[in-house]
């Protein structure tokens, strides 16, 4: 699988927590996640439902969805339009959650990525090639685990499809 | 190769012979949702044609987060979560049971040797009864619910060991808080911590309560406690059977080893707006607070309480203060009420509101204004946590200095009143 978009990125942007993703003032009574969306990064960004396009990448440093174990978070990206997040590394809630919802979760270094950058993610070869600067980034590989709840379409797809765990 | 207890848990619940490092499918004993990861949980389970949990103790939902109810569109949310709990025959902790992480031990769901998970975070507090308990996403408690079953990673192991006794009017959150500070925000992601020393021996069950509480905080996914005569008792006293407590073997490997003296700890505090933001309270004197809260998964519990009324005792709360108290359960409140300790509370100008969330996560019972600063019992201090994100400054510390900063005004050390 291939993604295209561009990158966003926040500061500070280690330790992004998932109330920061998504505020307990939405979440708790906004049920419809196309109307969470717009509310996704405000109290870091305010601006950034506004900004974000179809396709785009949240790029980020240590720790990204700590905190809150929220599916709105992961949940509330995806209905943003925001395709995958390349971070340092993933808060362990965040991360189950994200490839249960169909929310691709690359693991790499993102220090040279700028905001704005134009960034190609190439799942299978575990590669992020950035437009602008045209650096390659090699990213550490998708647990075989997740790979499969992805191609599923998610846990409950997979769980649908298989009448079990089927993650070997 | 000995076994840590993670180790020991999920080789129990899987049938296998497993190591750190594996994936597992391990059978899950109980699974708990609460209002505000309930609803897309009941709706991948409507997705799956669920009809029962076939988890072994069955499933609880618990309406804390947002109970009593601010406003109608939560009310609709109540509503959906309600329907369904009757509709499937689940129980049900309505509006003013408490914090889901304090009802569900009360009910007995948690026992040592157990596999537990829920749809919230701090599903890690049930460690401190020797269970391996963790929080994830509303569709893996849906898996878990609907199939019985959930697949797990099995952790590496990190031993914290506080030998040494906590000083007078330090506690189980102040070592804690100790422990989060130097290990950081994402110092154990993805481990199992278990901690021992003699003053983790020593400890009360709701210290351990609330040390098991906040190891998600620095990323933990587990915090077993090993199993003692004082877990033993909380459980008898209670009426619940003693599980199958599970021990690390002497020869287990531990990925990582952390050494404190609680001898050494004094009051902390996690200034805004991480909780490994953490310094001494006395270093804050002067920072001026008019709110203070007293309550939460973390530090709701009758011991918290009796701890800041000890303190409050023949002192009032300060006349810039707002002091909210929200008792983690029906139960707390009613041994509060027995014993005096409410009274003396509301006495001193304290404010409850429902046993539950309260104000932690920002949609009720005290939301600051803008500005404000306010310190707290509760296990997070993000910007905009409680509701509003306009220069309001949390700091989160123990009951004690909480009870000292309601009195003064300002962040104090509680050996300092």
């Amino acid at each position: 699988m291939r993604l295209t978009g561009n990158a966003h990125r926040f500061s500070p942007d280690d330790d992004i927590n998932t109330d920061y993703i998504i505020s307990g003032r939405y979440k708790f009574r906004i049920d419809d996640m196309n109307e969470l969306a717009k509310h996704v990064m405000e109290d870091i960004d305010p601006v950034f439902s506004k900004k974000v396009c179809k396709g785009d990448f949240i790029v980020a440093g240590r720790n990204f969805g700590c905190g809150s174990s929220r599916e709105q978070a992961p949940r509330a990206l995806k209905a943003a339009g925001v395709s995958a997040v390349l971070a340092k590394s993933f808060a362990r809630i965040f991360y189950r959650s994200s490839f249960n919802i169909g929310l691709p979760l690359i693991e790499c270094d993102t220090d040279s990525i700028r905001a704005g950058d134009r960034l190609t993610v190439d799942l299978d070869a575990g590669l992020v090639t950035n437009s602008v600067t045209g650096e390659s980034i090699q990213t550490k590989s998708i647990p075989r685990t997740m790979q499969v709840l992805l191609e599923d379409g998610g846990l409950i797809e997979h769980l649908k499809k298989h009448g079990d765990f089927a993650l070997e | 190769m000995g076994q840590t207890i993670a180790e020991k848990v999920l080789a129990a619940h899987s049938g296998s012979d497993c190591a750190a490092g594996d994936i597992v499918v391990a059978s899950v004993d109980f699974c708990m949702a609460q209002d505000g990861t309930s609803t897309m949980m009941i709706r991948e389970l409507e997705n799956l044609g669920f009809e029962h949990p076939k988890t072994a103790l069955g499933m609880g939902l618990v309406l804390d987060h947002n109970a009593p109810c601010p406003s109608v569109e939560v009310a609709r949310v109540h509503l959906r979560i309600r329907g369904f709990a009757d509709k499937n025959r689940i129980p049900l902790y309505e509006t003013g049971c408490g914090v889901c992480h304090q009802v569900v031990p009360e009910s007995g769901k948690v026992l040592p040797g157990s596999l537990v998970v829920g749809a919230d975070s701090h599903t890690c507090t049930y460690g401190a009864l020797n269970a391996c308990s963790t929080g994830l996403g509303s569709a893996d408690v849906a898996a878990a619910a609907y199939a019985g079953k959930l697949w797990f990673k099995v952790p590496e192991t990190y031993s914290i060991i506080a030998e040494g006794q906590l000083p007078d009017r330090v506690g189980a959150k102040d070592l804690m808080l100790k422990v989060i500070g130097r290990l950081t925000a994402d110092g154990a992601t993805y481990k199992s911590v278990e901690f021992t020393g003699a003053s983790v021996a020593s400890m009360g069950m709701d210290g351990r309560f609330t040390i098991a509480n906040m190891a998600v905080e620095m990323g933990a996914k587990f915090c077993p406690f090993s199993f003692d005569e004082k877990t033993s008792s909380w459980l008898s006293e209670r009426g619940f059977s003693a599980g199958a407590p599970v021990s690390s073997d002497p020869d287990a490997h531990f990925e990582k080893r952390f050494d404190f003296d609680a001898a050494d700890v004094v009051p902390q505090v996690a200034r805004p707006h991480s909780v490994d933001n953490v310094c001494d309270a006395s270093s804050l004197r002067g920072t001026k607070v008019q709110q203070a809260f007293l309550g939460t998964c973390t530090n709701g519990r009758l011991s918290d309480l009796e701890a800041a009324a000890r303190l409050m005792r023949g002192r009032t709360v300060n006349r810039g203060v707002r002091f909210i108290v929200a008792p983690a359960s029906r139960t707390v409140l009613l041994d509060a009420m027995a014993s005096g300790v409410a009274a003396q509370l509301v006495k001193a100008g304290a404010v409850f509101v429902a046993p539950g969330c309260g104000p932690c996560v920002g949609t009720h019972a005290g939301v600051p204004s803008d500005g404000e600063n306010v310190i707290s019992t509760a296990n997070r201090n993000f910007k905009g946590r409680m509701g509003n994100n306009r220069d309001v400054g949390i700091f989160l510390g123990s009951p004690e200095t909480i009870a000292a900063s309601a009195i003064t005004g300002e962040i104090t050390d509680p050996r300092e009143v």
